[in-house]
């Protein structure tokens, strides 16, 4: 019996300090230079060292199909069918006329158009540009998660091994890190802004809401392994703009939010959402709307624009998207934030997979779901690029403006650039797109007729 | 983002279909998770309309195919003529049509014409300009499609002048409409095979 308690007292000794031991270097490593702005190079490192784990994990894998004489299973990357580029549609209606030419004085029609259109329609069936943005991408080497793993059978023992101790480093190690890290992070950031809210001082307090601000979205960034590199910081959102992004994730407005301060736009939500929004609302500008006022749009402009107008007020940040898409394209953009009329600076985000999938599918995860994936994946890395400053052109609408930001975002990031709308569950395609098309197949009617009728005046020229 | 555990064998009559279609175990995968996304109600069929509202029920998850201006047949083309649902056998035999022709197939008499032979192909694309089935195309089907795939963008003279014209030039048997036969002997010069067949990637 005496054995049992001095056995007891040992235990909870040990236990005892071992927990002083890691909050302290919890605070050292981490907390400190989360507070201070300045980074260790531990995490660099950290991700240096997984990748050749992952390559090694793979290069088993297929040494493994190998001598089983299988094939690998592989990821879904480009799609099941080969589809044809768009540019080669009336190259292709052309061939399908064959070789018959005559000068007609009608638009020609041939009934094997029709054999176009069914292609497109079926291919579109099989697979279509707008379901891939919304399932997570797949990889091409393995990351030790059973998440984006499609080879189970081909896993050898060392490799079970070696997955075992990474669930054991992920969920043992790095998600009580994370999570501790997490609430020291939300904790501080709403007493530090309620009490920076009661400075009477305007100055003061704008300068001190800043390094609140930023200090918790660093803790908060370490919370989740997160490793950014951000690319052309001169060309940062200034005051009295609108930064733009495409969205991935809720975790995107974190990841902007280290390097500057914004104000967010959002609604209002309940519980501790709630508290954050109405403590962050203390001490510096964010635009939280109503769930009725949502809805509205001319209050939505109009709060937006006197925000802007405020010189002093740090920029907008808003997701013109709407909803969060998988990081391998770009939807449509809403126009309402491109018609307010001031400047727009966009932002592309890309993330790089091997370490965790960033990509919030709100089908099939809750956020608490995600969350917890978030944190017991290996790291969130990521890229984050500030594009220069644009302004709506003379003689542009919001949505061709919308569009032109799209297509710079589209390409720094590497993203495919698509017209297609990530909210509509129904397709309620616009007749706009409709009417492009038919516009274009009546010019392939017409437009050998017109390629003839030049050849001839050039010959009679001649 | 495939099951782990997904295989061909967790498909009902797997192994039939591919006999039929000559899809390969792969391609029958990739599209039962197609038709698992299509399905957005899980109830093991695609469906026709949406009662209420009478709008393209499943097949509407498609943004593409709502640009199409025959996406509207090629959706009730999955349906037989009656039936409002469709399972996954009848949705992979229709796409079986589109499988490139195989070189060198080898039939006996008593087979069954392959599901991607021309004949099949072409009795696709005459259904899509057939909308009631009944084994013609009538001037009325004809400019149906032909306003669809012009909308504005030409006159209603044009338009009639077009379909005559085309309906002259396949009709042979002076009966103002298009049978089968005559829009196949219209076609004879295309190449059916490549025109409508659609690769598979691996």
């Amino acid at each position: 019996f005496y054995l049992l308690l001095i056995f007891c007292g040992v235990f909870f000794r040990c236990l005892g300090i071992s927990i002083m031991v890691w909050f302290t270097l919890l605070f050292v490593f981490i907390i400190v230079p989360a507070v201070l702005g300045v980074s260790l190079g531990i995490r660099r490192l950290y991700i240096v060292t997984l990748l050749k784990v992952f390559e090694w994990a793979t290069s088993r894998m297929e040494m493994g199909a190998k001598e089983k004489n299988q094939q690998l299973y592989k990821p879904y990357s480009s799609g099941i069918i080969a589809k044809e580029p768009p540019s080669s549609w009336q190259q292709e209606i052309q061939d399908l006329r064959g070789s018959a030419s005559c000068l007609r004085s009608e638009p020609e029609f041939e009934m094997a158009d029709i054999f176009y259109f069914c292609r497109r329609g079926v291919e579109s069936i099989m697979d279509d540009e707008v379901t891939k943005c919304f399932s997570a991408q797949e990889l091409e080497s393995w990351n030790l998660l059973t998440r984006s793993n499609y080879n189970f059978r081909h896993i050898s023992l060392r490799l079970t091994v070696l997955w075992g101790l990474g669930v054991l480093i992920r969920y043992g190690v790095l998600l009580p890190l994370r999570v501790t890290l997490a609430v020291t992070g939300i904790s501080l950031l709403l007493v530090l802004t309620t009490l920076v809210g009661l400075l009477p001082n305007r100055e003061l307090k704008f300068f001190l809401s800043e390094k609140v601000h930023l200090m918790c979205y660093r803790i908060c960034v370490r919370a989740l392994t997160a490793i950014i590199t951000y690319h052309n910081r001169e060309n940062k959102p200034k005051n009295g703009g609108i930064c733009v992004a495409n969205h991935t994730t809720p975790i995107d407005v974190i990841i902007l939010a280290n390097d500057g301060c914004y104000s967010m736009v959002g609604q209002v939500h309940g519980g501790l959402m709630g508290m954050i929004q109405r403590a962050m609302v203390r001490s510096s500008p964010h635009i939280w709307f109503e769930r009725s006022e949502v809805k509205d749009r001319h209050l939505v402009a109009k709060r937006l624009g006197d925000h802007v107008a405020d010189k002093t007020k740090q920029p907008i940040l808003i997701f013109p998207e709407g909803t969060c898409i998988n990081n391998t394209s770009v939807m449509m953009f809403k126009k309402g934030s491109f018609e307010i009329g001031c400047t727009v600076y966009p932002v592309a985000i890309k993330y790089d997979p091997r370490f965790g999938d960033a990509f919030w599918n709100s089908s099939k995860f809750g956020m608490v779901n995600y969350l917890l994936r978030m944190m017991s994946s290996w790291a969130i890395v990521c890229s984050v690029w500030y594009l220069p400053p644009m302004n709506r052109e003379e003689g542009e609408d919001a949505v061709q403006f919308a569009n032109r930001v799209k297509a710079a975002i589209a390409a720094q990031g590497g993203l495919v650039d698509l017209i297609w709308d990530g909210g509509l569950k129904r397709a309620k395609v616009k007749d706009a797109f409709k009417e492009e098309q038919q516009k274009l197949y009546s010019k392939v009617l017409v437009g050998r007729r017109e390629s003839e009728i030049k050849h001839f005046q050039a010959w009679r020229t001649m | 983002m495939g099951s782990s555990n997904s295989s061909v064998n967790n498909i009902p009559n797997a192994q039939e279909l591919m006999q039929e279609t000559g899809f390969s175990a792969a391609h029958i995968l990739r599209l039962h998770e197609r038709f698992e996304f299509l399905d957005k109600h899980k109830c093991g069929q695609l469906r026709l309309v949406d009662r209420p509202t009478n709008q393209p029920q499943d097949f509407g998850a498609v943004q593409e195919l709502a640009l199409n201006p025959i996406g509207d047949s090629i959706i009730s083309a999955f349906f037989s003529p009656g039936q409002e649902t469709v399972d996954f056998a009848s949705f992979v035999r229709i796409l079986a049509h589109f499988r490139p022709t195989d070189r060198n197939q080898s039939r006996d008499g008593a087979q069954q014409e392959p599901a991607n032979s021309s004949i099949r192909k072409l009795k696709f694309a005459f259904q899509m300009y057939d909308q009631d089935r009944d084994g013609k195309i009538s001037r009325a089907e004809l400019l149906q499609v032909l306003r669809a795939m012009l909308g504005i963008q030409v006159t209603e003279e044009q338009l009639q002048s077009i379909a005559e014209r085309a309906i002259q030039e396949a009709d042979l048997d002076r009966d103002d409409a298009i049978s089968f036969d005559e829009f196949r002997k219209s076609l004879e010069k295309v190449d059916i095979d490549h025109k409508m067949s659609i690769r598979f990637l691996r």
